[in-house]
């Protein structure tokens, strides 16, 4: 579904991305692990097009869309949950939702979409009028992953859903990434908690200094002694 | 009393101009945090369209206050495109300075074009005074204040209720998030201009019809106040602003009435002060809080 190809990104003056390769299939969760700064979040605003390569492509469905505006490549299936959430404080929850759905014309079919996030999530159809502001950290998360869903993606890209939240929100979370995979959405999870992303992944990457280090089936890279000694503090 | 309520009268219509054109400068800020200081020449270019429009094109004030809104909303979405845009990711202050001269240049523009002197308005609605109470209102006063409120309770429900509106909110809190969610950013600022535009373009015409006169620099004294209208209401605050122009319109009116015209301007900028010290975000305006 998505190939990235020999991808380079700077941050700045820094080389922040050096040749990476990676591919998910339709269907899978990939995950990409790594300490901070690795880039990570770099790939992932590569993909959805906020930040731009200097040499490589990113293709996704046999078409390259590194060179693609933002809302054309959020048209095309791609949906980003942001890290740190960014919810849009002001409006309500029910209009942060309405604002994922933003560039959908199937306005029939908009409803029943309300109604999958809001089964994903019951707390945020209780608090549906409610300023997004006022939510907690967890439910701030629930709003921004039902907020991607609503663009009805094709893939969804995650970046640190667990970041700042009680372990409890945590389970919850990765509970629901892997209800919505299931559901037919093909997801591609960032993670600095390595333990619980490679658990619930089919296959993850592990990302050192701005390249891919190794691969494999998350059952693999959970046993291996390098990424234990290093990401699962084994 | 009855002296109070007058200036009250006086006070409300010239507030609402201040507050229709404060509402420009808070929205615009709100979303590209910039200060158009060109808003006022957009106000002066409805007045000289509405002047046109009622002479030459012969238009009743309707369709010449209409047709001031579309046209002063197609010169924000222009100036916007031409002036603004190629600065959207330079510093602050250069999309500052630009503004300035784009002010500078409609000012000067307009002056060669049509000369420095003032004209008289045509007056299309004919001034009746009516006596209420021991009180003098006129039938233009209660058409600004009528066609202000109103034009703000519509700007209101679209910021509120339209997905446009959604939009602009999303994208003045969060521009990386709202694109995320697939908004163009372009689409949403060329919107809050045509907006805000229209509103000046509105106020241009009524201030026409209020005052009989209009000359090319007749949106400096007011373009800075408005501004001043929406620091004071909380710049960002659609609600601010609406407010913070009521209150200037009012304290101008009342320090006219004490005796202190001359004053008047300077009673301005020292509340502005004033309000800095005391609520430097304005009566609305927003906190800002850093939340990592």
């Amino acid at each position: 579904m998505l190939e990235v190809k020999d991808l380079v990104v700077n941050y700045g003056a820094i080389q922040a991305i050096k040749k990476v390769n990676f591919t998910i299939n339709t269907g899978e969760i990939v995950t990409l692990i790594g300490a901070n700064g690795a880039g990570k979040s770099t790939i992932l605003k590569t993909i959805s097009g906020i930040m731009r390569p200097v040499s490589g492509q990113v293709i996704y469905l046999d078409q390259p869309i590194q060179t693609k505006a933002v809302p054309k490549i959020v048209r095309a299936g791609i949906s980003q949950v942001p890290e740190g959430r960014h919810i849009f404080p002001g409006l309500s929850v029910q209009e942060n939702l309405q604002m994922g759905a933003f560039l959908r014309k199937d306005h029939q079919n908009i409803n029943q979409t309300y109604a999958d996030v809001y089964q994903y999530f019951p707390v945020l159809k209780q608090r549906r009028h409610q300023d997004a502001a006022t939510l907690s950290g967890g439910e701030q998360q629930m709003l921004a992953m039902g907020r991607a869903l609503m663009a009805k993606p094709k893939l969804m890209l995650l970046d640190e859903p667990s970041m700042g939240l009680a372990p409890i929100f945590i389970n919850e979370i990765f509970d629901i990434i892997q209800a919505i995979n299931a559901a037919g959405t093909t997801v591609l999870l960032i993670e600095q908690n390595a333990n619980k992303a490679l658990a619930i992944a089919d296959r993850g990457y592990v990302l050192a200094s701005g390249e891919v280090k190794l691969s494999g089936t998350g059952q693999e890279l959970l046993a291996n002694q390098a990424v234990q000694r290093a990401y699962l503090g084994g | 009393m009855q002296t109070i309520g007058q200036q009250l009268i006086n006070g409300l219509s010239l507030g609402s101009i201040y507050a229709l054109l404060a509402l420009g400068y808070t929205m615009v800020y709100g979303i590209i945090k910039l200060i158009n200081f060109a808003h006022g020449d957009i106000y002066m270019l409805g007045a000289f369209w509405g002047y046109y429009a009622i002479n030459g094109l012969h238009f009743n004030f309707i369709l010449a206050m209409l047709s001031a809104m579309v046209f002063c909303a197609l010169v924000g979405v222009l100036i916007e495109y031409f002036a603004y845009r190629p600065l959207r990711n330079s510093p602050r202050i250069t999309a500052l300075i630009t503004a300035i001269g784009v002010s500078f240049l409609l000012e000067n523009g307009m002056t060669y074009l049509f000369s420095a002197n003032a004209r008289s308005f045509p007056q299309v609605i004919r001034t009746v005074t009516y006596h209420v109470a021991g009180l003098r209102i006129s039938n233009i006063q209660l058409l600004i204040l009528g066609t202000a409120c109103f034009l703000m309770l519509l700007l209101e429900l679209i910021i509120k209720r339209t997905k446009m509106g959604k939009a602009m909110r999303a994208v003045s809190v969060d521009p990386q998030a709202a694109q995320l969610v697939g908004i163009n950013l372009n689409h949403t600022i060329s919107f809050t201009f045509a907006l805000g535009s229209a509103m000046a373009g509105a106020a241009g015409v009524l201030i026409g019809l209020y005052y009989n006169s209009i000359d090319p620099l007749m949106g400096m004294t007011p373009g800075i106040k408005a501004f001043v209208a929406a620091v004071i209401g909380g710049i960002g605050s659609v609600p601010g602003a609406s407010l913070g122009g009521f209150l200037i319109g009012l304290l101008e009116t009342g320090v006219q009435a004490v005796g202190l015209s001359a004053y008047k301007d300077a009673v301005v900028y020292f509340v502005l002060i004033v309000i800095l010290l005391v609520l430097p975000a304005g009566i609305f305006g927003k906190k800002t809080k850093e939340k990592v």
